[in-house]
This record gives structure tokens, C-alpha cells and sequence, in this order.
């Protein structure tokens, strides 16, 4: 049995014992007989496309929204290829234990690394077009005609010979009965007409009224909530606490304690919780790392600078070599801070716990992933477990490796079995339990020759691997690949200059903070490593930033497009306003090229960032307008993190508690961005994290072009920039 | 038992007069469009009107809300999400994870109302919220669109 949970439109409808929803979609009351047993699953055509009666067209999104615009996108994809009318479409997720069920069906729940498009794009465009096969073929078997004599358009099929037409809604019943067709024909992008285009998302009414439930906003029936602290140094555990001087507090049920390291209250309200939680007598047993500062990080990576042992990352030649003869060498030391990825919803799940079954109800980049960590938590088989995502107030990388939250909730519920309770944590804890941006420290070392040609480049990097923290799984022979983004050989994040020596290595020196996937993950702090640090070179030997540049890209055209591109429409090598100066940065990340000019001004020691114009080949570009708002939202990321990101260690913790120590940007410093959308064809890049990489350098190499300051630690909040 | 008035009714709450007013109509009037960003007044998230002023709920407690003070929340605004800075944002497509906006569109609307063609300079000073999503440059075209409107 299945019911309709509308949240979208009627608002939060509760019915019968289970709750689940997505979006508006169908959901199992019991979550087991959901996938209408093969070969029956009546009102799909196939598992990417159900056509209702009305016309309705409802798309199966596998991937997560968190506002990066993938579900707008990737329904446009499907509806390319199913001809339906686009005023018709709708969406919906289905859940990570239906997809075990029908064996991976939707394939891979995961969003994140900019991916949710470039790799799925070839299966949802061919769930598309097989289900429009499926309907032109029952439409043609109804009238007796062969279905090559057949077409469809907008949702209507068409028998040009005879005249006839009938739409999808009349023949969706009939096509739901046919075979699946295996080798569909996909369009010629240029082709295009729903795809490529500049359609507004899908999903914005709902965002604009409140009526958008996120999982911070969830209410079942008879829930409960519960706020947690968790031992404030990394690896510390909980010695006591004293329930007993709460728990007669307003709407306290109990006080638990999370595995060793943490104790969460439950309580009829979550602000009871929490105000109870703030009352609670808590002893920790901070462990070894309670002494762990900034200052000694920053010395064990220090270290890593010059250790003989590191992994290499990329080689052509002998760079040391070649610096070792160089007419003239140039070195240089940069350094990257931790920081925080935090979403403006703080980490929440809520979980409803039996012997036999567990739900979760969550915000998550991976519903699979979630999934995993709810049967764990909950000791049962994933089979009897099930995970309703909800949209996510934002992701960022917080949400997908990791489900901490996940597991905290499915444990505190087990204290209640039957009662769903809501785990909602404070910002304090969303800002001190973080999976960080990972430090690393960077010595730059160029060769040139007597003409002042760079002709070497040693790149040594030291600190923190996000896959050892997070995923030790992949690392390989114990080395970190994705710590050499933008500096790999080949691939979506290869280096995008070519020199006759080059080494890249990496001292890996993993300090006890834990580390995440952060928006832009490495390519972050690696591009602005280069492109700061290449700018320097360019300075030194009194060459244009540009042609310097350019000259070392002929082996990178679709860079040099990019960059050319941002550098024109800048105005680069043309006078610009009176105390302004530019500066420029490129990349290629998340398989995309992306580069970018900044324009900035310097008055009394504080820096105004007049405009950015930005220039993006993704290859191909499945939505232009989500594809700007997406270089603009990253540049607030990436130039929020380089002007005031930065968590602070002291005695084992995070020092920056909220929003009033970690400060982010605001309106008032946003530049005007101008974006040029460059899709060159024939590849798939990703669009929501690219171009933060670019942000920051090209900020930065304006900001030396302005004041003959060079920063080489970040953030610049921290630096002088009135003398 | 404290009453207040929200969006134009009057409601009685049984809370401790300390609870801040986010989390009474969070959590006892099931309004879930005012969202919680950080507790301490930085974000802006929590956005509400207080007889036309923009107020940052999660720092308001009860005890200190009399009837005879309009609170309106995002669910208040307009009837069917009619307002010129709701439409303006419909048509400028500025959400993207949607979690601050609620608090953006109560920011912005309380600046309008009195200002009715703010300058950059005035939205600058008037609309501080924070989004991570980094939708400022579209929240600011909103607002010039909706001026115009009104104008
Ligand atoms: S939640 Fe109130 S200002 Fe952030
Ligand atoms: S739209 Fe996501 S925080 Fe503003």
C-alpha cells in the first residue's frame, strides 16, 4: 500500500503509523512492498518517468538538491529526451532502500564533487528517451500503425499519415506494460530544446512562503527532540555527567549518552532540550590531543616542507635539478587554513527506531550513504531500513561523507523505541564539530632560465589528506590522489600549465582535526597556490600576468580560452578606474575550465572587490541561468573563506563557536559578478564548485597589483593592509 | 499561559516566558518558515516583523512580546506568496538552498515598507542576513525589482 504525502501543496499531511516523504512523492507506508513487485510498477513507464492522467509528468531524481539547481537540471535532461511538455514536469526522489530493493536502478545517490550531472547524464537522458519509445509505441500499437511512422512532440504523439494524435497521459498505461528498450538513440545537444536552456528551477515557490519543509523543520506525530554536546576536542570522551539535576526540568524525558563521546538530552521541545543540555554537569576526558594548538600545527607541517618522504603527484623531468642550475630561482611559502563548512541548517536527522525497523528522515547529499549509517546505528540489516531525504539547507560536503548526525539520531531513538525523535544540533556544535577544509602548508619553487623564462616548477606540499580522515578506503599505497587536484598529469583536475621539469609532491601530516570535502575540496587552496604564486614569478621578472600565463598554457587551449575570454571582457592591459587593479587566476577543476578577473581597490588599509568576470567551459552547459547563479554563489564561498575563514585550535578544540567569531561575507562586500558561460562541447564538467578555486587568487594577485603586497596566508582579515 | 498576536490572531502559548520567540512559533505554533541559523542574532534567519520592524526572533523571548505587538512571519507576509519582493524572487529565481531566504524576504520587506526605493547603500546597511549559498547578488536585484514594482 502506498500513500500521498503532498508537502508541497497541501502542506504536512500525516497519515496512518509511518511518515515519509520527498518532495511530494509516493511513499511506502512500510516502506517493504514499496517497489510494486516485478514486473509490476503499474504507473511508472520506466524507473525515471511516471506520466499521470492529467498530463502530469513526475521525474525521478536520484541525486540530492541542496541548492545547487542539479534536480532543475537533471529533470531537464530527462525531459530533452522524453519530448514532454516542461510546464508539466515535476519531481520526485525515491528512497535509498527501494533503490537496494530494485538493484541500483537510479544508480548512485551521491552529490557531491560537482558530479551529480557529469556522471549521470548518459542514463537519466537514455531513461528519458526509452520512455518516450515506450509511449510513441503504445500510442502506434493502439492505432495499428507501424510506431517508425510515428513522432512525439511536447507530449503529444502524432500519426503525421493518418492524422491522429493522442497525448502521453492517454497511452502512459499502455506504454507502463511494455519492455524497456535497451539502445536508445540520444539527440545531438545542439538539438536541444529543453535542455541548454535558461529555465527557471523547479523549485523556488515553496522557498519563498515557508512552506518548504527542511529536515530541521520536521514534525511527526508524538516526536520527540533532542540536543546534543559532544566532546569539544576531537577524539576526547565523556567521564560524567549528572542527569539527575535536569531531569526534572520542563519536558525533559531523558538525558543519554551517545556512544563514549557524547550526551544528548531529549525532551518534549527541543528548546527545553537544549536549555536542559545547558544546564547539565558535564566532565570530559579530553585524551591526548588536549594540548594541540594552531602554532603546533603549523609546526608539523612546517616540518613536512622539507621531509625527504612524500608521495608524488606529478613528475615530468628533474625539477630539482634544473632549479639547482637556474640562472635565478624563486621560492616562495603559502598556507591554508581549516575551516568550516556551515550550512545555514545545522546538522539534523530524526529517527524512529523499532526491533525490527529504522527510519530516517534527513537532509543528506547521500541518501545511500545515509542509509548505511542509519542500518549500523540501528544494528539491523539495511533492508529493514529506510531513509526519506529531505531538502538540505545547504551541503557543501558536510552531507555526504559524512552522517554522524545520522548515527547520533538512530542511537538516541533507540532509547525510545517507536518514538521518533528529531536530533537538531546548535550552531556551537555545527561550528566546533566540523569536517574541515584541511590545512596545508606549500613551498613554491621556480626555475628560470637567463632570459627569465620558467623552465622548472618544484611544488611542495604539506598537511592534511582529506581520504585519510574520511575515506582511508581509497587512499592508494597510502598516498592521497585528490590532494594533487589541479596539479594531476591529466584527468578533471590536471594541472594546466606545462613545464620541461616539474615535480609535485606531498608530505601528508594529518593533525587530529578531523578533515571533510569542502566545497571546491583541494583545488582551493592548490589553485590559489599557483596562481598567486605564478603571479609572483610574472611580477618578478617583469612580465605580463597574462602573457606570462599564456605562454605556459599552449598545451591547455580551452584554458587559454577561458582566460582569454575573463581578460577581454575585464578590460585587462586597458586602463582601468582610478584606484583599481586587476588580477587574474585559471584553473581546470571538476572537469571544467574556469578562470576569472578581479577587480579591486585598496583605501585606508580596506579592500572594496569591485567586480569579477568569470569564464566557465563545463563543456557542456545543461541550464546557463542556474549555471550563473552558481559561480556567483561560489564566488561568496571561496571570498568569504579567503577574506575571514579561518578555525583556530586552542587546547585540542575549535576556537570560532557562531557566527560572531566565524565571520562570513555578507551583502555589502559582494562585487558585482559577471559570468561568461563558454560551453565548447564534447565533455561533461561540473559547475557548483570550480569556480571558487578561481575566486580567490584572482583577488588576491589584485590586491598585489593594488598595494605590492603579497599574501601568503590566509585569511586576509588577519593581515595589515594599511601600511 | 502568555498571548501574542501572529499574523493577525491572537494565540495563546503555554511556554516559559524565556523561550525566545523563534522557538515559540517553531515549535508551539508549528510556523517552521522562521528557521534557525545560529541562536545568537548573527544570521538573520530568523527574521520576523515586530510591528513592521524587522526583528531577529531567536533573541526576542517570549516574556518580553505583549499582545498588543504584530508579529508576522514568513506565513504572514502575503496570502499566497504575493508580495512584490515574493514575486520579484519568483521571477529573479533567487533561492538556491531556500534555508535563509524566509529571513532575507523579512529583512527585505521591512526595509521596503519604509523605503520604498532603497539605495545599494541602504540595502547594505538594512539587509545583513547571511546566505552560505551566496544568492546576495540576486537578493539585491530582488529588491530594486520589487521598488519598482511599488513605485
Ligand atoms: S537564528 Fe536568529 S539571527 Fe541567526
Ligand atoms: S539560499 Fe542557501 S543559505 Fe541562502
Amino acid at each position: 500500500m502506498t500513500t500521498t504525502l503532498n508537502l508541497t501543496r497541501r502542506g504536512f499531511m500525516v497519515i496512518g503509523g509511518a511518515v515519509g516523504l520527498t518532495l511530494g512523492m509516493r511513499i511506502p507506508l512500510d516502506g517493504r512492498d514499496s517497489a510494486h513487485a516485478s514486473p509490476g510498477y503499474p504507473e511508472e513507464i520506466n524507473a525515471w518517468v511516471v506520466v499521470k492522467p492529467d498530463e502530469t509528468v513526475v521525474i525521478r531524481i536520484a541525486r540530492s538538491e541542496m541548492g545547487q539547481g542539479t534536480l532543475t537540471g537533471l529533470a531537464q535532461l530527462v525531459a530533452e529526451e522524453l519530448d514532454c511538455d516542461w510546464s508539466n514536469v515535476t519531481t520526485e526522489y525515491p528512497t535509498p532502500a527501494t533503490n537496494l530493493e530494485r538493484g541500483r536502478i537510479w544508480k548512485s545517490f551521491s552529490t557531491g564533487g560537482s558530479r551529480g550531472i557529469r556522471e549521470s547524464h548518459q542514463y537519466v537522458r537514455e531513461g528519458g528517451a526509452a520512455a518516450r519509445e515506450m509511449l510513441i509505441e503504445a500510442a502506434a500499437s493502439a492505432w495499428g500503425v507501424p510506431k517508425g511512422e510515428c513522432s512525439a512532440k511536447k507530449g503529444v504523439i502524432t500519426h503525421a499519415a493518418s492524422g491522429q494524435t493522442t497525448t502521453y497521459g492517454k497511452v502512459a498505461g499502455a506504454a507502463a506494460k511494455l519492455a524497456v528498450p535497451e539502445d536508445v538513440k540520444l539527440k545531438d545537444p545542439k538539438d536541444w530544446t529543453i535542455a541548454g536552456k535558461p529555465l527557471k528551477r523547479l523549485d523556488t515557490a515553496e522557498k519563498l512562503t515557508g512552506k518548504q519543509i527542511y529536515g530541521a523543520d520536521l514534525k511527526l506525530p508524538g516526536m520527540l527532540n533532542a540536543a546534543i554536546k559532544q566532546c569539544p576536542v576531537f577524539g576526547g570522551k565523556v567521564k560524567s555527567f549528572d542527569a539527575d539535576a535536569v531531569k526534572s526540568m520542563p519536558g525533559v524525558k531523558k538525558v543519554v549518552a551517545v556512544e563514549d563521546y557524547a550526551v544528548a538530552v531529549v525532551a518534549d521541545k527541543w528548546w527545553q532540550a537544549k536549555t536542559a543540555l545547558d544546564a547539565l554537569p558535564i566532565e570530559w576526558d579530553e585524551g591526548e590531543n588536549a594540548d594541540v594548538s594552531s602554532a603546533s600545527i603549523a609546526e608539523f607541517l612546517n616540518e613536512g616542507l622539507s621531509a625527504k618522504e612524500a608521495f608524488i603527484g606529478n613528475k615530468v623531468g628533474d625539477a630539482d635539478a634544473a632549479i639547482a642550475k637556474a640562472a635565478k630561482k624563486i621560492e616562495a611559502v603559502y598556507s591554508y587554513p581549516y575551516q568550516n563548512h556551515a550550512t545555514m541548517e545545522p546538522m539534523n536527522a530524526t529517527a524512529k527506531w523499532t526491533e525490527d525497523r529504522c527510519e530516517v528522515w534527513c537532509p543528506t547529499q547521500n541518501g545511500e550513504a545515509a542509509l548505511a549509517a542509519c542500518a549500523e546505528a540501528a544494528g539491523l540489516p539495511p533492508q529493514q531500513c529506510e531513509v526519506y531525504k529531505l531538502h538540505l539547507g545547504g551541503g557543501f560536503g558536510r552531507r555526504g561523507a559524512f552522517h554522524d548526525y545520522v548515527r547520533q539520531a538512530v542511537l538516541i531513538a533507540q532509547n525510545f523505541p517507536g518514538t521518533p525523535v528529531k536530533l537538531l544540533w546548535t550552531r556551537e556544535e555545527d561550528m566546533t564539530q566540523g569536517r574541515y577544509h584541511p590545512v596545508t602548508h606549500c613551498k613554491l619553487t621556480a626555475g628560470l632560465d637567463a632570459d627569465g623564462n620558467m623552465v622548472a616548477f618544484r611544488v611542495r606540499i604539506s598537511g592534511q589528506s582529506i581520504l585519510a580522515g574520511a575515506m582511508p578506503q581509497r587512499l592508494k599505497d597510502g598516498a592521497d590522489p585528490i590532494t594533487f587536484q589541479c596539479y594531476a598529469p591529466k584527468g578533471d583536475h590536471s594541472i594546466s600549465y606545462s613545464f620541461p621539469d616539474l615535480l609535485v609532491d606531498h608530505a601528508m601530516r594529518n593533525p587530529h582535526v578531523p578533515p571533510g570535502f569542502w566545497r571546491g575540496v583541494n583545488a582551493n587552496h592548490n589553485t590559489i597556490y599557483t596562481e598567486c604564486f605564478l603571479d609572483e614569478v610574472a611580477h618578478a621578472t617583469g612580465k605580463d600576468p597574462l602573457e606570462f600565463r599564456l605562454a605556459l598554457m599552449e598545451n591547455y587551449p580551452k584554458n587559454q580560452a577561458v582566460l582569454k575570454a575573463v581578460a577581454e571582457r575585464a578590460g585587462w592591459g586597458k586602463p582601468a578606474a582610478e584606484g583599481v587593479h586587476r588580477g587574474l587566476a585559471q584553473c581546470t577543476a571538476f572537469g571544467s575550465h574556469i578562470a576569472a578577473c578581479a577587480e579591486v581597490s585598496v583605501t585606508g588599509g580596506k579592500l572594496k572587490i569591485h567586480r569579477i568576470v568569470a569564464a566557465t567551459d563545463s563543456g557542456y552547459a545543461v541550464n546557463p541561468q542556474q549555471i550563473e547563479a552558481q559561480v556567483e554563489g561560489s564566488f561568496v564561498y571561496g571570498l568569504s573563506a579567503m577574506l575571514y575563514g579561518a578555525c583556530t585550535v586552542k587546547q585540542g578544540r575549535i576556537e570560532q563557536t557562531n557566527f560572531d567569531s566565524y565571520v562570513v561575507m555578507r551583502m555589502a562586500e559582494m562585487p558585482k559578478v559577471e559570468t561568461i558561460v563558454m560551453p565548447s562541447g564534447g565533455f561533461w564538467g561540473g559547475v557548483g564548485e570550480p569556480t571558487i578555486a578561481v575566486a580567490a587568487p584572482a583577488v588576491l594577485n589584485a590586491l598585489f597589483a593594488a598595494t605590492g603586497k603579497r599574501i601568503r596566508s590566509l585569511p586576509l582579515s588577519k593581515h595589515d593592509l594599511s601600511s | 499561559m502568555a498571548r501574542i498576536n501572529i499574523n493577525g490572531q491572537t494565540v495563546e502559548v503555554d511556554a516559559d516566558g524565556a523561550t525566545p520567540l523563534l522557538w515559540v512559533l517553531r515549535e508551539y505554533l508549528d510556523l517552521t518558515g522562521t528557521k534557525f541559523g545560529c541562536g545568537v542574532g548573527e544570521c538573520g534567519a530568523c527574521t520576523v516583523h515586530v510591528n513592521g520592524e524587522a526583528v531577529r526572533s531567536c533573541v526576542v523571548p517570549l516574556e518580553s512580546v505583549s499582545e498588543s505587538d504584530a508579529v508576522v512571519s514568513i506565513e504572514g507576509l502575503s496570502q499566497d506568496g504575493t508580495h512584490p519582493i515574493q514575486k520579484a524572487w519568483l521571477e529573479l529565481d533567487v533561492p538556491q538552498c531556500g534555508y535563509c531566504q524566509p529571513g532575507m524576504i523579512m529583512a527585505a520587506s521591512a526595509l521596503l515598507a519604509k523605503n520604498p526605493t532603497p539605495t545599494d547603500k541602504e540595502i547594505d546597511e538594512q539587509v545583513t542576513n547571511i546566505c552560505r549559498c551566496g544568492t546576495y547578488n540576486r537578493v539585491r536585484a530582488g529588491i530594486h525589482r520589487a521598488a519598482g514594482e511599488k513605485a
